[in-house]
């Protein structure tokens, strides 16, 4: 009976003291202690888990640091080839702008029948300014043919093998075209030469020639069709005690960007060299 | 095998040639790797088969040559001779050879090149050819020379490895 009231008893302070403890912390007396209390176990448990993210981190990091590179080189490779394709689309929208523009030079000109062709090589020899295409007999084309682009007149084709041909640029030191000048109707010799330059020659000293004329071929020779662009008259050279005047031209062509070109297949040339007479000596 | 490796060599270095090289002038000048090759080929000691390439290189440039067939064959057989002099003459400085090989050889095959188009009717005016193409050549040519040469060393020990590696 005595311990049931002595337990009782107990009880009882306990659940005062509690409240008593839980007044005085509702009242705020209890802080001071409880921070003295609570400051190095928090201290503890901080420097705890320092220690533990440490030496957790000295044993996952290596793996991290190799997946890390791995994902870095597959990110990198990932790249390189976007790169490349980037280049390649950009490549094909060039050739596509390109090939557009051909076939609308091709509609407008529906008199000629055209096949375009790629530049595959340029003459080894600095002496030559030729070109090699990547079509020959076997797609039609035949010795003599004009070639150009959408700009203006390139050359002819000079040889021509089953599936290329050689064609000689009108810059080519050894070319000889007959034009006339658009403006004012004056005829001359436009010839290639050696620095890739083309120049008027045999021009009349009567004739008026200004900068900015246009050179276009006159179809004189039948070495090529009339009225193909070639060009524009840039400087006029005229000497009082010269039989002719000369001029240099810049070609509308850029000889050096030569890609796709397209060769005139129904232009057949014709060849007057049985016509010239033969000079004898008396 | 020699003369298969040089088929396949200058086979590549035409390419080379006619789709790089051509696009790349100093003023109107190029470099002449198919020469080059020949020429550093030739200075190489107990190679036998310098003139073999030297017609192979030869043949691949007249392919892509208008200029007429036979001759880069002819001006590249006259340089590799010219080289194979060089070598007996200056034969403990296979470096100066090669400089000296290179400037002999590359005004040869220049005016051999210029002699064919004058045979073709086209002439050429020296000034001009000497300004614009053979000097500019000549420049791009001796900057070549060297590092072609010892590409060309490592390939003649590799294919004579008994005689030369020794």
């Amino acid at each position: 009976m005595k311990s049931n009231t002595s337990r009782s008893t107990q009880l009882i302070i306990v659940i005062l003291i509690a409240m008593g403890l839980v007044g005085l912390a509702l009242g705020g007396y209890l802080t001071p202690l409880s921070r003295i209390l609570v400051n190095p176990i928090v201290s503890a448990q901080s420097w705890l888990a320092k220690r533990y993210q440490a030496v957790q981190s000295l044993i996952t990091q290596p793996e991290d640091v190799t997946s890390l590179r791995q994902k870095n080189a597959q990110l990198e490779a990932e790249n390189s080839k976007l790169q490349v394709q980037v280049i390649e689309l950009q490549q094909q929208v060039t050739e596509a702008q390109l090939l557009s523009t051909l076939v609308d030079y091709e509609r407008k000109h529906v008199e000629n029948q055209f096949i375009a062709a790629t530049v595959i090589a340029r003459d080894v020899s600095p002496f030559m300014h030729y070109v090699i295409i990547d079509r020959g007999s076997d797609d039609g084309l035949r010795k003599g043919m004009p070639v150009i682009t959408q700009q203006g007149l390139v050359g002819n084709i000079a040889a021509v093998t089953a599936g290329a041909a050689r064609v000689q640029l009108i810059n080519d030191p050894g070319s000889s075209i007959n034009v006339i000048l658009q403006q004012t109707g004056v005829e001359a010799v436009l010839n290639g030469q050696l620095t890739g330059e083309i120049g008027l020659e045999m021009i009349s000293q009567n004739a008026t020639v200004q900068p900015g004329d246009l050179v276009m071929t006159s179809g004189l020779g039948g070495n090529y069709p009339d009225n193909l662009v070639i060009g524009q008259v840039v400087t006029v050279r005229s000497d009082a005690f010269a039989l002719f005047q000369s001029a240099s031209v810049q070609p509308a062509v850029d000889f050096s960007q030569l890609d796709i070109v397209l060769v005139i297949t129904n232009f057949q040339p014709v060849d007057i060299t049985p016509l010239i007479p033969v000079q004898t000596n008396p | 095998m020699i003369n298969l490796v040089g088929l396949l060599l200058f086979g590549i270095l035409a390419i080379l040639q006619s789709t790089i090289v051509t696009r790349m002038p100093l003023l109107n000048g190029t470099a002449d790797l198919i020469l080059l090759f020949i020429v550093a080929w030739a200075l190489q000691d107990r190679v036998e088969s310098a003139w073999g390439w030297c017609l192979i290189g030869g043949l691949f440039a007249s392919i892509y040559s208008a200029l007429p067939f036979g001759t880069f064959v002819v001006a590249y057989l006259i340089a590799a001779g010219i080289a194979r002099v060089l070598k007996r003459r200056v034969w403990k400085a296979p470096f100066l050879a090669m400089l000296a090989a290179t400037f002999v050889g590359t005004i040869i095959v220049l005016l051999i090149s210029m002699l064919g188009r004058l045979i073709t009717g086209v002439n050429i005016p020296i000034l001009s050819a000497l300004n614009l193409i053979l000097l500019p050549g000549l420049l791009l040519n001796l900057m070549l020379a060297i590092p072609v040469f010892s590409i060309m060393h490592d390939m003649a020990i590799w294919l004579y490895p008994g005689e030369l590696g020794a």
